[in-house]
């Protein structure tokens, strides 16, 4: 086995994972505190990655690019919240899947309008350009290690948030029982803004991370919440700390396996059916990993404590 | 008495007049013939879709909306990027717009999963741009044509390319459809070095190659084969510079770097992109007069070189007129429509060429390479031919 090769896939699974921690952050904190299902998170990633994208072509700076994604969306995601889905937290699942649903149309159809139809796309800055040398020979792009920084960064930063403020406080008592935080005073409706407005910015960074390789496109939220509602459900619907080690594992998983199931398959299939295989498997394990786990913790592996 | 007797005789004469006139505004408008063209005109993929939309407007312009004297439209419809919307929009066409004969066809999947509900229908399916195996070969029909190329065609032209470069191992990455697969095969058709790696990756939503890109730096190559067309193209190129494949590994392309991909890599100063090489049928500074009015006028329109797409489309909706012409707009007469559309007798953007057995044209393929033109903008130009009269390898499955 070529240890550089597992070294640095290791590193674009961790990289993807990180990623994947930052939206499902900010979904697993609506989902367990509000007990409501936001289609329209991978929304707040690609206007993040649009808003994000604008402002850096227009300075040339990607710091004040990501300051603006990250702004914006959360400007937007308080702005979506007070107008439109304040009324839908009463109603059932199925109703906040249609109302959410019909805003990634809507925000789609949007960006389209608004910018070209093919996207924006944003050169990398020049001081994350190119690839540096790690230890043992590890050749890796500057930029994706950024991003790994940058997330890690981020999660303590929540970590902190939420086990050591007054307001971390109240998200945990809102995630394991709403009505009694609310009968003890907290002002529910003003901490559901917030804790909206918290998980529509870090949707944005991350999508604002990754423009310069993916660019900002309509649609790109799609491709990632799929994934994303993956890992809240895998880490425990509600837990920041089960979205962190579950969106990691993910994408592990899927960079894993991206890289060496073909590899694993031609051991026992010819080479003609694991080419086809391979691609399709690899795509599939996340949601087997995901059915295992349901198996034996239907709540997930780090479900939030509830009385 | 003397008046009104006048009156009724003109009105005798002027009724079946104006009764005649009538008629033959409704001949007249039942003779103008429908073109239907299905392309992706939404997604982000409609970046080509739109390139086609605007060349098939400019052929309309310059043919003045008429083959010969019979006057003809062309209505769109939009696939969407996906094979299940291209099937409605091709039904849409066919059974609301009572469209005459079907054009367009981006996608090699949208093609397979539309061509049947055209050629169950009676009507005759030109191709402007996929060219998948199965209608070049087994499943061939009389009444489908194909006016770009055979999918395997432009890469086995590269595998040639390769080979005079010396190059002696090759990696290789497309995406996982039906276009993918015949760009792979076809490479490795031509190809004499060794292969060592492939990658099929999900089509279309993988856009991040962080793992396929680190494979392919520790498997070492002489050259990277990829095909990734429309804005994949653009996302693999950035991050191939910045893997640490970049300016080390030549990248080798079908149908990834074209003029509607320039633009932004020029913008994004991608120097590496310049001098890179790859085939095709056609370049913008191919030299007939049919190109460089087809071109100039384009670039006069809306200000950007045509794409290949774009080349692709003029000459379908030139090629169908063709044939409108000589059967003197009479859609019903198939086999004559049919017998024209296999003479192929007009004058295409890629100069001289043959309609082969299969429907599908026997044309040169060339190397072309990314240069700056006069003003200093991106293209591409023409070098060498590759393959001359180069027929399908298909073909010779296909039996009508």
């Amino acid at each position: 086995m070529d240890w550089v090769l597992i070294a640095e896939q290791t590193l674009n699974g961790v990289q993807l994972g990180i990623l994947l921690f930052l939206l499902a952050a900010g979904l697993t904190l609506t989902f367990g505190i509000m007990d409501f299902v936001n289609l329209a998170h991978g929304t707040m990633y690609m206007m993040g990655a649009f808003f994000g994208a604008t402002v850096m072509l227009a300075t040339k700076s990607y710091l004040l690019g990501i300051a603006a994604g990250v702004a914006g969306s959360m400007l937007l995601g308080c702005l979506v919240e007070r107008v439109a889905l304040r009324s839908l937290y009463e109603r059932n699942h199925l109703d906040q899947v249609l109302a959410t649903f019909g805003l990634i149309l809507f925000f789609n159809e949007l960006a389209q309008v608004i910018w070209p139809t093919d996207g924006l796309t944003v050169p990398f800055p020049t001081w994350l350009g190119g690839t540096v040398m790690l230890p043992l020979g590890i050749e890796y792009s500057k930029f994706r290690l950024a991003i790994i920084g940058a997330g890690l960064l981020v999660a303590l930063g929540l970590w902190l948030l939420v086990t050591k403020t007054r307001l971390g406080m109240l998200i945990r008592a809102g995630a394991s029982n709403r009505q009694m935080a609310g009968a003890l005073g907290v002002n529910i409706p003003l901490l559901f803004t917030i804790v909206f407005g918290v998980g529509a910015g870090l949707a944005g960074l991350a999508g604002m991370l990754i423009t310069p390789i993916l660019g900002a496109t309509a649609g790109m939220g799609e491709v990632i919440i799929i994934q994303t509602f993956v890992v809240i459900v895998i880490g425990g619907i509600g837990s920041v700390r089960g979205a962190f080690i579950a969106a990691i594992i993910t994408g592990l998983i899927i960079g894993l396996g991206r890289s060496f199931l073909d590899v694993l398959l031609l051991t026992f299939l010819s080479p003609n059916a694991a080419e086809s295989a391979g691609p399709a498997l690899s795509s599939m394990l996340i949601y087997i990993f995901m059915a295992v786990v349901l198996f034996f913790k239907p709540q997930g592996l780090f479900p939030p404590k509830s009385g | 008495m003397r008046t009104a007797k006048k009156l009724s005789q003109i009105s005798k004469v002027l009724l079946p007049a104006v009764a005649l006139s009538f008629v033959g505004v409704t001949v007249a408008q039942a003779d103008k013939v429908k073109i239907g063209f299905v392309t992706t005109l939404s997604t982000p993929a409609a970046v080509i879709g739109n390139d086609m939309r605007d060349a098939v407007n400019l052929a309309v312009k310059h043919l003045g909306g008429k083959a010969g004297d019979v006057e003809f439209e062309v209505v769109f419809g939009d696939d969407e990027f996906n094979p299940q919307k291209g099937k409605q929009a091709t039904e849409r066409l066919i059974k609301q717009d009572k469209v005459d004969i079907m054009s367009g066809y981006i996608w090699s999947h949208v093609l397979l999963a539309s061509s049947k509900t055209v050629l169950d229908a009676g009507k005759i399916l030109i191709s402007a741009n996929a060219g998948p195996s199965p209608l070049a070969g087994k499943n061939c029909n009389k009444n489908f044509f194909n006016i770009s190329w055979q999918n395997d065609q432009t890469p086995m032209a590269m595998g040639e390319v390769l080979n005079k470069k010396g190059v002696k191992s090759l990696y290789i990455m497309a995406p996982n459809y039906a276009a993918g697969k015949n760009m792979v095969a076809g490479v490795e058709r031509t190809f004499k070095g060794e292969i060592v790696g492939k990658d099929m990756t999900k089509w279309p939503d993988q856009i991040d190659w962080s793992a396929e890109m680190s494979k392919a730096k520790a498997a070492n190559p002489d050259g990277v084969f990829i095909f990734y067309p429309g804005k994949h193209g653009g996302a693999f190129m950035k991050q191939y510079a910045e893997s640490g494949l970049g300016g080390k590994v030549p990248l080798y392309t079908v149908f990834t770097v074209d003029s509607i991909g320039l633009p932004k890599f020029q913008s994004a100063n991608m120097e590496a992109v310049l001098g890179s090489t790859m085939t095709q049928f056609w370049a913008p500074d191919l030299d007939n007069a049919a190109n460089k009015k087809f071109v100039d006028g384009f670039k006069a329109e809306y200000g950007k070189y045509p794409s290949f797409y774009a080349a692709q489309s003029y000459d379908a909706i030139n090629y169908i007129a063709s044939a409108i012409k000589a059967v003197g707009g009479d859609m019903s007469k198939t086999d004559d429509l049919r017998a024209a559309l296999e003479a192929a007798d007009f004058a295409s953007v890629r100069g001289d060429f043959k309609m082969g057995p299969n429907h599908f044209p026997i044309q040169n393929f060339y190397s072309r390479e990314v240069v700056k033109d006069a003003d200093g903008v991106w293209t591409t130009s023409i070098r060498d031919v590759v393959l001359a009269n180069h027929q399908d390898t298909y073909a010779a499955e296909c039996n009508m």
